[in-house]
């Protein structure tokens, strides 16, 4: 800060400065309360709200041999957010033997899903920890309890060729297997063979999940979206084209506490409930400086 | 001609694609399907033409040391590296095992999973600090936007959440639901008037100046 700023600085009254905070300042405190509270052994009450229960009660209302399609479609900026729905899901069709259809169509959306795959699957029935959760052994089998079909570019074409045959646009999988030698993709044709679409996304592929595959293919679709999202897709759930909205790290950490599953979603609420008290004091601050000075500004 | 070709073939193509989209019978989808495949065999070019763009602009940058060349470098390394590790030959003791590589997962899951995130991160920062500045109470519109963002914001603190939910929800889904409905609506009459002009030659700057 330069001489003058702080020659000034030092004129303006209490109230003044509390208008004027240095942004740093705001940096620093957020970043205490961020770092700090997440080691307070804290719980932060979520219910669940009508939109992501609605999500919940559909997979858990499927039968063992049902098939969904998982559209993993965020890349590593979302992963706090997002990555926690696509584990509560997967577990939760794991757990009651669905069959999990993966598909990537954002560009890094590939790695997202296989760390999650890599981290669920167990071919070896061996006890794991993922998701900040321990979960006793069990076997999942690539190709017979999911299948995963990797990226491929124009997600648009993409998802209408789905509509007509996966084959159209997935000949194989992400591991280079013919999707016909697939056992849990035999059966499967096109959007007609499964029984509903959630799509976790933090890009505009979603849009096109609803106007290609919900309106021209009339597929049950869901979307796990991020926070700043959210609110752009809740006419969808009210005109009845998706069935189920989760947002942001509030939704996951819904669907993780319904679904007994919880991990990094419902840990991270706590500190998600101090950064925003914390944003509110500063934004309490800055209106008691403003109404404090506004009669020695004239206003 | 430069012109009028291009012009004829989207004139075409759009009200092909256009019928087909209503035409439920097997033959017309087939035609729907061709037309897809072409439309990703195309789409491949101009991945292509992307990827030559990247390269001459960053060596361009590095052979004549403009301003922040050697990021440029750091650029074509991640290109290049990614390229490589991805390759997929050799058998199963190769390194070069594509998508599955250790190389290719370790880059992906230690060095672009914590630079995106942290990127991501930062944005709380500058959120809070432009709530800070940007958030006063200097109008009656003004207040009320104040207000309905604190209320949404403190909708889970425990204590006040079971009188605050029901608030910030009816905040979402009410008079916030009825600003995007109108605001999509005129999106999509905006999409389809453009579209429509797309296929009657009536818009033609995706044709460029030349």
């Amino acid at each position: 800060m330069s001489n003058n700023q702080t020659n000034n600085n030092s004129n303006l009254s209490f109230l003044e400065r509390l208008m004027l905070l240095d942004r740093r300042w705001v940096f620093l405190v957020l970043a205490l309360v961020v770092v700090s509270t997440y080691y307070i052994p804290m719980k932060v009450p979520v219910p669940a709200s009508t939109e992501v229960r609605s999500i919940y009660d559909a997979v858990e209302g499927l039968k063992e041999g049902d098939k969904i399609l998982l559209a993993i479609d965020y890349d590593p900026n979302a992963l706090a957010e997002l990555h926690p729905m696509t584990y509560a899901i997967l577990e939760q069709c794991f757990r009651k033997k669905v069959g999990v259809i993966i598909t990537s169509l954002s560009q890094n959306g590939p790695g997202m899903a296989e760390q999650a795959i890599l981290d669920i699957v167990d071919s070896t029935a061996l006890p794991r920890t993922y998701n900040g959760v321990s979960y006793p052994g069990r076997e999942i089998i690539n190709g017979v309890d999911y299948c995963f079909l990797g990226y491929r570019a124009y997600f648009e074409l993409v998802i209408t060729g789905m509509g007509q045959n996966f084959r159209t646009f997935y000949s194989r999988d992400y591991y280079d297997v013919l999707l016909d030698s697939i056992p849990i993709m035999k059966d499967v044709q096109n959007y007609d063979d499964i029984e509903m679409v959630i799509d976790i996304s933090g890009s505009n592929v979603v849009d096109a999940w609803i106007k290609y595959a919900a309106a021209r293919y009339d597929v049950k679709l869901a979307l796990g979206l991020t926070g700043v999202m959210m609110t752009d897709y809740y006419p969808y759930l009210g005109s009845g084209r998706i069935f189920g909205l989760m947002g942001g790290l509030l939704g996951a950490a819904e669907y993780e506490s319904l679904a007994d599953n919880p991990g990094l979603a419902m840990d991270g609420m706590k500190v998600q409930v101090w950064a925003h008290i914390t944003i509110i004091l500063f934004i309490l601050i800055a209106n008691i400086g403003y109404f404090g000075t506004r009669k020695k500004r004239g206003l | 001609m430069k012109r009028q070709i291009p012009l004829a073939l989207v004139i075409l193509f759009g009200w092909l694609m256009l019928a087909l989209y209503f035409i439920p019978l097997e033959g017309a989808q087939k035609i729907n399907e061709n037309l897809l495949d072409w439309t990703a065999i195309i789409g491949i070019f101009a991945l292509a033409l992307g990827i030559w763009s990247l390269i001459s602009v960053n060596v361009d940058k590095i052979q004549y040391k403009k301003r922040d060349w050697p990021y440029s470098i750091v650029t074509l390394f991640g290109l290049f590296a990614m390229i490589v590790f991805g390759l997929k030959f050799g058998g199963a003791d190769s390194m070069f095992q594509g998508q599955e590589s250790y190389m290719f997962r370790h880059f992906f899951d230690d060095i672009l999973i914590p630079i995106f995130s942290t990127m991501f991160s930062l944005l709380a920062f500058f959120i809070a600090s432009a709530a800070y500045r940007a958030f006063r109470a200097r109008s009656a519109l003004a207040t009320i936007l104040l207000v309905g963002a604190i209320i949404v914001m403190i909708r889970f603190f425990p204590f006040i959440a079971e009188y605050t939910r029901p608030v910030a929800d009816w905040i979402i889904n009410v008079p916030n639901l009825a600003a995007k409905r109108a605001i999509w609506m005129g999106v999509g009459l905006g999409i389809v008037a453009t579209g429509l002009k797309v296929i009657l030659g009536i818009e033609r700057s995706y044709l460029g100046r030349d």
